[in-house]
């Protein structure tokens, strides 16, 4: 059977909905919390239906490069940030929101890419592992896991380092505990937490000291 | 499969290469890079983003591979209509067991031959039909779109079922996978009758699963009738070897690459499933095709350490003197032969002295996923119910469960006939261990204390032992040293996590008087490395440091030769330093290597280094002791473990900073086996496992490990189990564990739990139970 890409019929149609129809959903539904009083007239809009496969196009500015590519509605941003761009810092464990392996900074914060599409993340400003490098040169937060030895097969250590990352750009020097409550959504199997929570009281200190970022 | 130890970490069936021995050579003494807590030399890659794993790999063409596999426990494929799927867009090749290539049947180990899917699906997740598409999403919408007909066949979905009356056949044969398999020496009756306290105790823990964070996958490419491989493995040769048999090809026409590897805790010891449909994809297809299962499919396909039920008696003498101990252990291979009871009695046969034991074992089958080796196959069981019974032990006939242990130290290895060890640490892991843990005056405190609160207090110990830390032959390494004075180091070692190659890196360093960073690495390539048994069993340093080391050493005699007669000196009086050829008689005679005409001339030196066997008629095992203190929550179940402590013997420290990580690694495997971890089979209605996932199957997190982590390590200076003196850490460092928590959680609340995993619910209900029997008897 070969598939007509306008056929809607019920087999193929996934019932994928357009960006623009999946963000004027979830606008009507934030201000229908706040104001509902103002709800505006496009709530009416039957929003438009589009094939998991159709392409779209979506705007990305990672690691400080403007991207712009095609994506289905489907693709996750880890997905993209792999397997489009090639990227391949950032790992891929669990695919449903469970282990922090593909975590990026996204506007600053530490979030987990496989659990955000790249349709949602229009415009959004994204760095991952590759981002924290000046040049060839370490970031600080890398350089302090390099010393701490704060890793053994390395396959989480991305999504480690972003996470560290995320927690000290928001508190500078963090306690144990913070680190612990910060870092605890990330697993690690080898079971290096230890030398982890070293890598970033010493990656505060290579900040403090003025390391780069 | 065979019962011997080694086993399953070697090879299977298939007869090694005999490699030379090379020249014994004298143990070091004092070093000057080995031993350095040093980072590792491929440490910019792993924290940059630039190491390149299986998946990370992307070819001009390639396509992505899916498994469809059997949602059912036991059930047998009737029909596969792959119609509508074949048809979808971007989908390549569809394969089920009714299609051509996969008709032939192929060995799965030397006593099991199936067809590659094997209608008879015996455990949930059992392949049924692969697809290769353009993206990986198309390829899970072709799998949805192909329509199986199943005949659901009566599920077992638990082992302590298996031989009962009418229970469901996993095979027709039964449900035993063999014999019980027994061991005894001298006569535990009159042992029992010798004692003056003899104990009896039921203990069981929960299937484990692996569960590495990089997925397992390859990528596969056809050159030709070449096939290459970059495969998730800890062994590229065990791949090859069973990749090359399952496809009928020479081993010289399969090259598997595994540079980079994110873990493995025994589960990626061999190829599964996966590589040989990957391969057989790509040659269909004609395009290279990575595969990488989903983190639902490792927790059904890929192995487990199976659940085991184990009694243990013992009889002691109120001096303490151990007389009897006798074991009955039962386990799950799972659906085929996969080890079941692999190793579970080794600690009761080996760890204390004993004249008198018995052991009996009896592996069963199941419809779940096979076993696979998960590190130290046997050994976190077998100290669960051994140390917590030494605990009770200790208490009945009132004596310090560590003075109780070091009491039955044993001189030799029982368990292989009384043949002694190269080196016998575990009275000084006992010892030292307690007094950096402040072993004494923390128990006197808590007795002072009271002890008598909503949350209590606790501190624990166990010991333990693992079988197959010492390593042999063969294997093979080259060093290559260049003219202007850079060196590469080749071998077919896996790194795994453990830096492997640092250690490698540092015992080049030390022989050649450059620096780690300086010496490059080739390794995990059967295409261009040398021959190298899989990374497991805590065996790679033992195995590959010596033969890295005659290598090395082997170019170094080659260098001082060159240099000797165009210094017109001894070559016996020449050493090497930071790069210059330096006379130990005569700092005045020296010469920077680069300037050696000889070197020159032949522009690199090749050292070869073979590993040589292990010392006849001895031993080599390293061992542990752990303590911890905890605090138990009485009013809700929890556990906080406060710190823990890790003495290890496991001969030389080759790298302190990697060495220690191993350790706390170890720890937090055996806190979430003691506490956490367990498969969740739907017994009754379904036969499924319902926490397929991390949320529901609980990995320890930062958050479930104390900050409070110590590493002693015990280096008795052993110059007999190989030429660096090293021993494996790996494993050790997780087999006492969970059986130090049960003791601590004994200690603070008086409970014994004999099943894990110890979660709150399940501790919670003993307290209740025990506070209920306190009551009726008061």
């Amino acid at each position: 059977m070969t598939r007509d890409p306008n056929d809607r019929d019920e087999s193929t149609d996934r019932r994928g909905i357009s960006r623009r129809g999946f963000i004027s959903t979830m606008g009507t539904g934030v201000l229908s919390a706040t104001a509902a009083s103002q709800l505006p007239a496009q709530s009416a809009e039957v929003p438009e239906v589009m094939a998991a496969d159709e392409l779209t196009k979506v705007a990305l500015v990672i690691n400080g490069r403007s991207h712009e590519f095609l994506v289905e509605p489907r693709w996750s941003i880890s997905y993209v940030l792999r397997d489009v761009l090639e990227l391949t810092g950032t790992k891929v464990g669990c695919e449903r929101g469970e282990c922090g392996a593909c975590t990026v900074l996204m506007h600053g914060l530490p979030r987990y890419a496989c659990m955000t599409l790249a349709v949602e993340a229009e415009g959004a400003d994204i760095v991952t592992v590759e981002g924290l490098m000046d040049g060839e040169d370490l970031g600080p937060t890398q350089q302090a896991f390099l010393e701490k030895d704060a890793f053994q097969c390395g396959y989480c250590t991305s999504g480690q380092i972003m996470a560290a990352e995320g927690l000290l750009r928001a508190a500078g020097d963090p306690e144990v505990d913070a680190i612990r409550r910060g870092m605890s959504g990330n697993l690690c199997r080898c079971g290096a937490y230890p030398h982890i929570v070293m890598a970033v009281q010493r990656a505060a200190e290579l900040k403090r000291a003025g390391g780069a970022s | 499969m065979t019962d011997h130890p080694d086993a399953q970490y070697y090879t299977e069936g298939i007869e090694l290469p005999e490699t030379e021995v090379s020249t014994n050579l004298e143990s070091w003494g004092e070093t000057r890079v080995v031993g350095q807590p040093r980072p590792r030399v491929d440490a910019y890659e792993r924290v940059s983003g630039a190491a390149v794993y299986p998946a990370d790999i992307t070819m001009p063409g390639m396509l992505y591979g899916a498994m469809l596999r059997c949602p059912h426990p036991h059930a047998v494929v009737t029909a596969v209509d792959v119609s509508a799927a074949e048809a979808m867009p971007g989908v390549r090749a569809v394969l089920t067991a009714f299609t051509p290539p996969t008709r032939a049947t192929r060995a799965h180990n030397e006593f099991i031959r199936t067809q590659l899917f094997d209608p008879h699906c015996r455990f949930q997740g059992e392949a049924v039909a692969a697809v290769a598409a353009d993206n990986p999403y198309r390829a899970q919408d072709a799998l949805r779109a192909i329509k199986v007909q199943y005949d659901e066949r009566p599920f077992l979905a638990d082992e302590r079922r298996a031989l009962d009356e009418g229970a469901p056949l996993v095979h027709e044969s039964g449900n035993r996978v063999n014999p019980p398999q027994t061991y005894e020496r001298g006569d535990v009756e009159q042992g029992f009758a010798e004692a003056d306290v003899v104990l009896e105790q039921e203990y069981r823990n929960e299937c484990e699963i692996h569960t590495p964070m990089e997925l397992h996958g390859c990528v596969a490419r056809w050159d030709g009738d070449r096939l290459t491989l970059w495969e998730s493995t800890q062994g590229v040769y065990n791949v090859q070897m069973q990749v090359a048999a399952a496809l009928g090809m020479p081993f010289s026409m399969v090259r598997v690459v595994g540079h980079y590897m994110g873990g493995g805790f025994g589960s990626k010891l061999r190829p599964s499933k996966y590589t040989i449909v990957a391969a057989l994809l790509a040659k269909m297809t004609a395009r290279p095709v990575k595969f990488v299962l989903t983190r639902e499919e490792t927790f059904l396909a890929v192995g487990n350490r199976p659940p085991s039920n184990m009694r243990l008696k013992v009889g002691v003498k109120r001096d303490g003197t151990i007389t009897a101990m006798q074991f009955w252990g039962s386990g799950a291979s799972g659906s085929r032969r996969a080890g079941g009871v692999s190793l579970l009695d080794w600690l009761i046969r080996d760890t204390y002295t004993c004249p008198n034991v018995r052991t009996e074992l009896q592996d069963l089958y199941m419809n779940a996923g096979p076993a696979r080796p998960f590190r130290a196959p046997g050994h976190p069981q077998g100290a669960w119910a051994l140390e917590q019974m030494m605990d009770a032990l200790a208490e009945a006939i009132d004596m310090d469960p560590v003075m109780f242990r070091v009491r039955n130290v044993p001189a030799v290895s029982q368990a292989r006939g009384n043949i002694p060890y190269t080196s016998t640490g575990l009275r000084q892991c006992l010892e030292q261990g307690a007094a950096a843990f402040g072993w004494e005056d923390t128990r006197a405190e808590i007795a002072r204390s009271g002890n008598t609160g909503t949350v209590r207090r606790g501190v624990g110990v166990a010991a333990g032992l693992w079988v197959a830390g010492g390593g042999g032959p063969p294997s093979t390494a080259t060093v290559k040293f260049f003219a202007d004075g850079s060196v590469n180091l080749n071998m077919g070692a896996s790194d795994i996590g453990t830096g492997t190659k640092t250690v490698m890196a540092m015992v080049v360093a030390e022989e050649l008087g450059v620096d780690p960073d300086a010496v490059e690495i080739e390794h995990a390539d059967t295409g261009s490395t040398q021959f190298a048994t899989a990374s497991g069993g805590s065996k790679t340093v033992p195995t590959e440091s010596p033969a890295v080391r005659a290598a090395a050493v082997d170019v170094k005699q080659q260098l001082l030769e060159i240099a000797a007669e165009e210094l017109g000196v001894e070559a016996s009086t020449l050493t090497l330093e930071d790069g210059n050829v330096v006379s130990t008689a005569d700092p005045a005679i020296t010469k920077p290597l680069t300037q050696l005409a000889g070197l020159r001339r032949r522009r690199n030196l090749i050292g070869v280094g073979h590993r040589g066997p292990n010392p006849e008629g001895k031993a080599v095992t390293p061992f542990a002791a752990q303590f911890c203190e905890v605090a138990v929550d009485t009013a809700t179940g929890e556990v906080t473990i406060v710190r823990f402590l890790a003495a290890h013997d496991s001969g030389r420290v080759m790298n302190r900073l990697t060495y220690q990580n191993q350790v706390f690694g170890g720890i937090t495997m055996g806190i979430g086996f003691g506490l956490t971890e367990s498969r969740i089979l739907d017994v009754d209605q379904t036969g499924k496992m319902v926490n397929v996932n991390w949320h529901d199957y609980k990995l320890p997190t930062m958050l479930d490990v104390p900050a409070d982590m110590t590493c002693v390590p015990i280096d008795l200076g052993d110059t007999e189990c190989n030429s660096t003196g090293a021993k494996g850490i790996g494993e050790p460092a997780t087999i006492p564990t969970a059986a130090a928590i049960g003791n601590a959680i004994y200690h603070a609340t008086g409970v014994r739990v004999t099943d894990t995993p110890v979660d709150p619910l399940r501790l919670v209900q003993a307290l209740a139970q025990a506070e209920l029997a306190q009551t009726e008897e008061g």
